[in-house]
């Protein structure tokens, strides 16, 4: 049977600036349109799936996504059966055609990472690029604050 | 092993999960008087509403059984149980055996006593099959009443308004969601409901239903007489323990188990609304109904049915809920002690709301409205009953999170995992 590694993703504080270039990219990865300038000026755009939390006057910020827990309490509160762990991969997925957009998972996630795509009224969370391969944060952050390790 | 569970809803898939964790072998059975793939409740009102299609509804994908190995029994009621043999007999007469039993009966709708009871076009709104057959009968513009203005009713009350009907809802408490809100947001939320078109009577209750067969009208405590054409009884969901009454099983109002989800009979498992377990807030045993609870208690039920070890911790009441454009977060106390601190603020510009309620420097209650985007950390402080005393002054804020922490919490929170 195939083993996979488990990774997930880490912020550095000392090193984010603040510049939600993680958020971009995040779009960009999950959207048809590749190109940024294009992607920011769309209507209804795809939503980030991964937070950048700051507070005015404070210098710290950090960029935040799903941990991916190994007993998630976001998949026991979904209601549409929407939210899966899939197994081989470690990572918990939400299945856009079935969310209904109940935010159960929001209420339940300890860490607040999951968003709302208030467009489509769905759950927006990270899936850490399993199409893509290396997640396009990690990859694209200017100050190598985030990083992608094996647990 | 053989493993039996009667029910199958969300506590049912919880255990199959969780038997399947440790034995990918193990025989599993399922039986459920109601004869479909296994759906969702809560989308009972999404699927009315007409927002989501019948597909959507099932809670897992449709070779779930076969994937899984599971044997189903569909649309026959299990009737008795013989603990003694380690049976459980069938409405037809079939007998099935058990190593391990899950009892996952879940809710039955309350139903009070009401003059000419039971009519045709009278409904109760839990079941797939309950919106099924409203939605034969429904037509833009007919008279709809609900009954209890609770979270199953009004969402019941909103799928019926976005049906085109006229609504009216009859409460006998004198706020709306007097379950999971204060006098104030219940005040609100009613008041945006109206704007929608529903129509409240508070403190009221409908004492005789009248009309041939079929509900023609309604007669109120107070005296009102409605023209109906759709009745819905949304009072309340009781533990669906009917099959057990007077048997060995220990029951209070739910069924009592321990935190292995056992109950006091060898081999028997139960799990969901049909239970009672801790509130981790209160500290007393109740039936906590919520769906976040049936899961995880057919989880750990599951595990340890099939040779495994978990153990329940406990819970606490917890709700997100939307009507129309609105959307409400609630979780734990909603009946403040005396020297309980409440935190609280509104807006009318936003019409944001939120709540929180502290005991002893530890959350034990909120109610978030329109604003809640990380209630998740809120529940997770509730869960672990962490001092708060800190970050007293910044959980209202507007942009609450993680940064609100001090370094090495939220270090620790990030790197330690869950």
């Amino acid at each position: 049977m195939k083993n996979p590694t488990k990774k997930r993703i880490f912020p550095k504080e000392e090193y984010c600036l603040g510049c939600h270039l993680c958020e971009i990219y995040c779009i960009s990865a999950h959207s048809k349109e590749k190109n940024l300038v294009k992607l920011f000026k769309m209507p209804n755009r795809p939503y980030p799936r991964i937070l950048v939390e700051e507070k005015e006057g404070e210098y710290i910020t950090f960029a935040l996504q799903c941990r991916h827990c190994d007993e998630p309490y976001c998949i026991t509160a979904c209601i549409s059966g929407a939210l899966q762990m899939d197994q081989n991969k470690h990572l918990i997925i939400c299945d856009e055609e079935k969310c209904v957009g109940c935010w159960s998972c929001i209420l339940v996630c300890p860490y607040g990472a999951i968003r709302r795509n208030d467009n489509k009224k769905i759950a927006s969370k990270c899936d850490l690029c399993i199409e893509r391969g290396i997640p396009a944060c990690v990859e694209n952050c200017p100050n190598e604050a985030l990083e992608l390790r094996e647990v | 092993m053989k493993h039996v569970i009667i029910g199958n809803s969300i506590a049912c898939a919880g255990c199959i999960e969780g038997i399947r964790r440790i034995s990918k072998e193990d025989e599993i059975i399922v039986i459920s008087d109601e004869p479909y793939h296994i759906y969702s409740r809560p989308l009972i009102s999404y699927w009315l509403s007409g927002k989501i299609p019948t597909e959507k509804i099932y809670y897992r994908p449709l070779d779930y059984y076969e994937k899984n190995k599971i044997k189903t029994i569909l649309g026959k009621k299990a009737i008795k149980v013989d603990f003694e043999v380690q049976r459980v007999i069938l409405e037809d007469g079939q007998e099935i055996e058990y190593d391990k039993l899950l009892i996952a009966t879940g809710g039955k709708p309350f139903i009070p006593p009401i003059k000419g009871y039971p009519k045709e076009s009278v409904f109760t709104f839990i079941k797939f099959d309950d919106v099924k057959r409203i939605d034969k009968e429904l037509k833009p513009n007919i008279n709809t009443v609900v009954v209890g203005a609770g979270l199953s009713g009004l969402k019941a009350a909103e799928a019926l308004i976005k049906r085109g009907c006229k609504v009216k809802v009859v409460e006998l408490a004198n706020k709306i969601l007097g379950s999971i809100l204060d006098e104030f947001s219940a005040k609100k939320v009613k008041d945006y409901l109206e704007e929608k078109g529903i129509e409240f009577y508070l403190e009221n209750s409908v004492v005789e239903i009248l009309g041939k067969n079929k509900v023609e009208r309604i007669i109120l405590q107070k005296g009102e007489e409605l023209k109906v054409d759709i009745l819905i009884i949304a009072i309340g969901v009781i533990p669906n323990v009917d099959i057990f009454k007077d048997t060995p099983l220990k029951l209070r109002r739910g069924i009592l188990v321990n935190e292995r989800m056992e109950t006091n009979i060898n081999n028997v498992y139960a799990a969901g609304d049909v239970v009672e377990s801790l509130d981790l807030i209160t500290g007393n045993q109740r039936v906590i109904p919520i769906l976040p609870n049936a899961y995880t208690q057919g989880k750990i039920a599951g595990i340890n049915m099939a040779g495994g070890e978990a153990m329940y911790d406990g819970s606490f009441p917890i709700n997100s809920i939307g009507f129309f454009d609105i959307h409400i977060m609630t979780g734990g106390i909603n009946n403040p002690q005396e020297n309980t601190e409440i935190l609280e603020k509104w807006d009318e510009d936003t019409k944001i709301y939120k709540k929180i309620y502290i005991d002893d420097n530890k959350i034990t209650g909120f109610i978030f409205i329109n604003s809640f985007d990380r209630t998740g950390i809120i529940v997770d402080l509730m869960r672990k009953k962490v001092n708060i005393s800190e970050i007293k002054h910044k959980i209202l804020s507007d942009n609450f999170g993680l940064l609100d922490f001090p370094r090495e919490f939220r270090r620790e929170k990030i790197f330690g995992g869950v």
